[in-house]
């Protein structure tokens, strides 16, 4: 058995406790409202299962079903956004982005993987814009098309990148990679938030977000590391030093990540960027930090394993 | 046995499938709902959902919402003149979307324009229908309800009359347009509007919970 499958038993047993301790609760307190504890963990439930089917039927799969993600993410923002009518012509565009950029992290041509968002699609979609001819909101309209694309597909691809690396044996399959990847990025989420619950006292950025505070962040990146450096040797070919270095990184990004959606979800006026997961809100609200921890995190790996893959 | 093959006839087989294949996969991926009060939707007749109007998708939109086991209940009211151009239309409107045509020319008189939708109401079943009378572009946020819908209230005043703002279809799918985009869209149900005789003190509280209902949408 690989080690990424004694993970993901560990994944489904803790759904399994947490499951049980909010059946408990409910039935213990029966007149107090557990709905959204209860939805949380349902919808805990879909997102665990279906990334771990995604990862188990193969690379092919999960590169498909990133790609999905990313087109959900992308289609959320687009909603969100303050768009002119006009500009629809440029998203449809933008939507065949996603299968060109997954189909490159597919076959793992990097040149072109890092730079066909960047610069073709950067280069092109301003090119369609204008022969539509509508200036006014031009540069408004533009500006957030290639931002939301940036954020929801190239980041998020990196994940497929990871997924298609041809640099596992045995022991390590791309399974354990992107677990990892997963795994510290929402524990992080969850740790930076419990202890800010428990100590949190002063505010980072209270314009922001008033419940992100130092003791939060700073409990979340302690929990973060210490829980990567254990994982790394587990799941991935990192050492542990090399997993205290990546843990530090994410939890770091990651929380940059959280907020940078805040504040786009603070310009509109909205407290959840959907309704996709029940109890959760949207699914840019679930990968917010993911957004800024995969693309950070895959060059930091692809970085000290380069000798690996050349 | 009789009764069964009748009973199987009646059943409109097209519309099932027609929301099975289509219209169920491509309002969930394609479309992607934010659902504000499901609960609030009438399972049962006689009733109206009154929405806004800003694309063809607002119909088939409102209609998924239903299981398609319940799918024979829900008729929507559409313009006669678009929807029953030629006889491949016709065939479309009749079967896959079980249509209420209804004739926009205003040559007939008001009894005759509505029957359809007395049919319906008589016969328990959930009507779709538009009091704006037509789609409205997006970026027109005002509501300007045509006086139909009291009209059918005042004659069977045991109508459940739901408002249900839809927004982001628009943009998925405007006016005029015919490459849908993927947006997500808001489907915001309120509550039961309460009868009253006067025609425009009704309507003036429609567009009210219209507007109280607009401000909870998340779409842009």
């Amino acid at each position: 058995m690989q080690n990424s499958s004694y993970m993901a038993l560990l994944l489904v047993i803790a759904l399994v406790i947490a499951s049980v301790i909010a059946g408990i609760k409910k039935r213990k307190y029966p007149e107090r409202d557990y709905e959204e504890l209860i939805l949380r963990t349902k919808s805990w439930w879909w997102m665990i299962g279906l990334v771990l089917a995604a990862l188990y039927m193969g690379q092919k799969t999960a590169t498909v079903f990133f790609a999905f993600v990313s087109f959900l993410a992308l289609k959320e923002f687009y909603s969100i956004s303050q768009l002119r009518t006009v500009d629809r012509r440029v998203v449809s565009w933008a939507y065949l982005a996603i299968p060109v950029q997954y189909y490159f992290a597919y076959i793992q041509w990097y040149g072109m993987f890092i730079i066909f968002i960047p610069v073709y699609m950067f280069l092109f979609l301003p090119m369609r814009s204008t022969l539509i001819g509508e200036t006014k909101g031009y540069i408004k309209s533009n500006a957030t098309i290639q931002w939301s694309l940036m954020l929801a597909v190239f980041t998020l691809s990196h994940i497929a990148y990871l997924i298609n690396l041809d640099l596992f044996n045995e022991r390590f399959d791309f399974i354990g990679l992107v677990l990892f990847l997963l795994f510290i990025t929402q524990s992080n989420d969850v740790s930076q938030y419990v202890f800010g619950k428990l100590f949190g006292k002063h505010k980072i950025i209270p314009k922001v977000s008033p419940n992100k505070t130092w003791e939060g962040f700073l409990g979340g990146l302690a929990m973060t590391t210490l829980l990567a450096t254990l994982l790394a040797p587990f799941l991935t070919i990192m050492t542990w030093q090399q997993g205290f270095l990546a843990g530090l990184l994410m939890a770091c990004v990651g929380f940059i990540g959280d907020v940078v959606l805040s504040s786009v979800k603070r310009d509109i006026g909205i407290k959840d960027t959907g309704s996709l997961i029940p109890g959760h809100g949207g699914i840019l609200d679930r990968m917010d930090s993911l957004m800024y921890t995969a693309p950070i995190f895959f060059h930091y790996f692809y970085y000290i394993t380069k000798d690996f893959i050349a | 046995m009789n009764s069964i093959k009748q009973k199987l006839i009646s059943i409109k087989w097209a519309k099932i499938l027609f929301f099975m294949v289509v219209v169920k996969p491509v309002v969930l991926i394609a479309l992607g709902l934010n659902l504000v009060n499901r609960k609030g939707l009438p399972k049962e007749g006689p009733a109206i959902l009154a929405a806004n109007h800003t694309s063809h998708l607002d119909t088939l939109v409102l209609m998924s919402l239903y299981p398609l086991s319940q799918l024979h209940r829900v008729r929507p009211v559409a313009a006669a003149d678009y929807f029953m151009k030629n006889k491949w239309i016709a065939w479309f409107s009749t079967h896959c979307l079980d249509i209420i045509p209804i004739a926009r020319d205003g040559k007939v008189a008001r009894d005759e324009l509505f029957k359809g939708c007395y049919e319906a109401l008589e016969n328990q079943q959930v009507v779709v229908f538009f009091p704006e009378g037509t789609r409205s572009l997006t970026e027109e946020r005002e509501f300007k309800l045509k006086r139909g819908i009291h009209h059918l209230v005042q004659r069977y005043p045991d109508t459940k009359v739901i408002p249900i703002i839809l927004h982001g279809l628009g943009k998925a799918l405007p006016k005029g347009e015919a490459l849908l985009v993927p947006f997500n869209c808001d489907v915001i149900v309120g509550e039961e509007v309460a009868h009253g005789d006067d025609v425009n003190e009704y309507l003036a509280s429609l567009t009210a919970q219209y507007e109280n209902l607009l401000t909870q949408r998340i779409t842009r």
